[in-house]
């Protein structure tokens, strides 16, 4: 149970850096961190003490009560890869984005970066 | 009708990459097969109203395990939203976007995000509906920082940031979900927690599709974003992200989620209700200091989204289900007006920075003389917006206000007429600084702008008036999907 918890610090940590943090590159970083923590949080759902790759044999063909109570759970994995792949996406547009603004502003600092307000 | 249901989003989702690679050996066939596309589409989601209730597998696999796309009234009504909206931000854009460069890529994102719209609309399992938020989502940031100024990328900065805390809150919530019911398919979690019980970690899954969704929709307090992102866009992707992406993303999102799949209760139906009028009140008092057109409109979409999420927590709070209905139905068709009075607004502030270079409400003046189809388009949408009758917002603030007095909610119903009558106000601040008063002498050089653009304006304020003047044809239709909307989701094949 604790695992499930500390993910969750994990996610906190993350809102944290995203807020007390005023460097644009730290701020990706505490997105990464957020995203990193949900990813394995998910991973940890399908996770079985003990328990073996999801993939029938032809030994347990005669057995899919025991293999199903004994095989790890292959959704959330499969989620999983799918949550890092959008997670790469927005990491490229993320940094696309903080080399512009450095471009423009010629600065990393979120307090100077703040034409917009109102 | 059924097996047309995937081309949805196969098809803008196919375009967006054809167009691109086409684009290379010709200038001019991106314009036309986004044209193409987004007509097709437009047809096809007018097609979709007589069709009734459909529930397509992909792949033929059985329910509860493949993917399904479902559609019932509420699908449909967001389809013609954002088809429709869709359709005529492409017939403006055509003209407008010559401005900008790499006019494919444009494209190329405007067909991603409405692939991403519809996927969210027709998803019938919790992690499809996440996949295509995600694609949508990320089509919107980068369409924000189009302009790649100074201002336009810090706004998609903070939008994406804001964005992707939501996106992951609402990926935690599904996983909370998944463990506690061993599920993705909404109606099956519908079934499972309706007959197992409640459980108190779905308490913290309301929390984090809460907080999620209503970033999404930006609902006042989450909606820090959305005054910088919205007016950022160049004005098609405005018109589409204030008209559309918001309902799509958020409200429907919460409807469909609270409502068909959690099943709404009392404590549900009052978070709805408080983060409903706050943003209303919120918005609308922001909106009234603002001098930049696009700015105030963006405003404007916090607080008319609020009135949405009043409709429907007068719909989860009503004990009869007639007044549920009535507020739930409110709620939809406000949805719908907003699309065409907003999208229409925000097209008409882009025509007029078009024609006159800024947005500045203080340097502009006496348009009317100048640009006739713009001024009357304007003047429709703002008369529309803030609920003067026979225009279609009337209508919809009215079952509204009619359903918070049934369900003896007097000072809430109190709190949105006096929030229509601030709507009121603001508006006619921009047509005094934009379209009446003096012609300011830098303006006589003025023009109308071109043609396809015109048609836009035109047809959504045709929209605007035959939506206010045929609402007694179509409130069957609303009533219909609002008391679908109070039901939890089942399987129908």
């Amino acid at each position: 149970m604790i695992v499930y918890y500390l993910c969750l610090v994990m996610f906190m940590l993350g809102i944290y850096c995203l807020i007390a943090k005023k460097n644009i590159v730290r701020k990706i970083i505490g997105i990464v961190i957020i995203e990193y923590a949900t990813n394995l949080f998910l991973v940890f759902i399908g996770y079985k003490h003990n328990g073996i790759a999801p993939i029938i044999t032809p030994e347990m063909q005669d057995n899919i009560p025991a293999f199903a109570a004994q095989s790890v759970d292959p959704l959330p994995q499969a989620l999983v890869l799918t949550s890092i792949v959008i997670g790469l996406g927005t990491l490229c547009l993320m940094v696309a984005l903080a080399i512009r603004l450095n471009e423009k502003y010629r600065t990393f600092d979120t307090t100077e970066i703040s034409s917009l307000k109102g | 009708m059924l097996n047309l249901i995937p081309l949805f989003v196969a098809v803008p989702m196919g375009l967006a990459f054809f167009t691109l690679i086409t684009s290379k050996f010709s200038k001019r066939t991106s314009d036309v097969f986004t044209f193409l596309g987004v007509s097709f589409l437009a047809y096809l989601a007018v097609r979709l109203i007589t069709a009734g209730n459909l529930d397509y597998m992909v792949g033929g696999w059985k329910w509860p395990l493949g993917i399904q796309l479902h559609v019932d009234k509420l699908t449909v009504i967001l389809l013609l939203i954002i088809n429709v909206v869709a359709f005529l931000a492409t017939l403006y854009a055509l003209s407008y976007m010559e401005r900008y460069t790499a006019k494919p890529k444009f494209y190329a994102l405007l067909l991603l995000m409405i692939a991403g719209m519809n996927g969210v609309v027709l998803a019938g399992d919790l992690f499809n509906l996440y996949v295509f938020l995600e694609i949508a989502s990320l089509a919107s940031y980068a369409l924000v920082g189009f302009g790649v100024e100074s201002e336009e990328l810090e706004a998609s900065f903070k939008y994406l940031i804001l964005g992707g805390v939501a996106s992951s809150m609402i990926l935690l919530g599904i996983a909370i979900v998944y463990a506690n019911t061993g599920s993705l398919n909404m109606a099956d979690i519908a079934q499972f927690l309706s007959t197992h019980g409640e459980r108190s970690s779905i308490y913290f899954v309301y929390a984090l599709f809460l907080m999620g969704f209503g970033l999404k929709s930006a609902m006042v307090p989450f909606h820090a974003w959305l005054p910088d992102a919205h007016p950022s866009a160049p004005a098609p992707i405005s018109a589409m992200l204030s008209g559309v992406l918001i309902k799509a993303l958020g409200i429907y999102a919460i409807a469909r989620i609270f409502f068909g799949m959690f099943g709404v209760n009392e404590m549900l139906g009052w978070i709805m209700l408080l983060l409903g009028t706050l943003s209303m009140v919120v918005g609308v008092l922001l909106a009234l200091g603002q001098y930049d057109i696009k700015r105030q409109l963006a405003y404007h979409s916090i607080s008319q989204m609020g009135y949405v999420m009043t409709g429907l927590g007068v719909g989860a709070l009503a004990g009869s289900p007639e007044v549920a209905a009535l507020g739930i139905a409110g709620g939809l068709f406000h949805a719908i007006n907003h699309a065409t009075f907003k999208t229409s607004l925000f097209l008409c502030a882009g025509a007029i920075e078009y024609s006159t270079g800024t947005r500045d409400m203080r340097k502009l003046g006496g348009l009317y003389k100048r640009m006739p189809f713009t001024s009357t388009a304007t003047s429709v949408a703002s008369l529309s917006i803030a609920g003067i009758p026979p225009f279609n917002g009337f209508w919809s603030k009215l079952m509204i206000v009619i359903a918070l007095f049934q369900a003896k909610l007097y000072v809430y119903a109190a709190i949105t007429v006096f929030v229509s009558f601030v709507t009121l106000l603001s508006f006619i601040k921009l047509q005094k600084f934009c379209v009446f008063g003096e012609l300011k002498p830098e303006m006589k050089s003025v023009k109308e702008v071109p043609v396809s653009m015109v048609i836009a304006l035109v047809v959504l304020a045709l929209l605007c008036l035959g939506l206010g003047l045929g609402f007694p044809f179509i409130e069957g239709f609303l009533l219909d999907a609002a008391s679908g909307l109070k039901e939890l989701l089942v399987f129908n094949i």
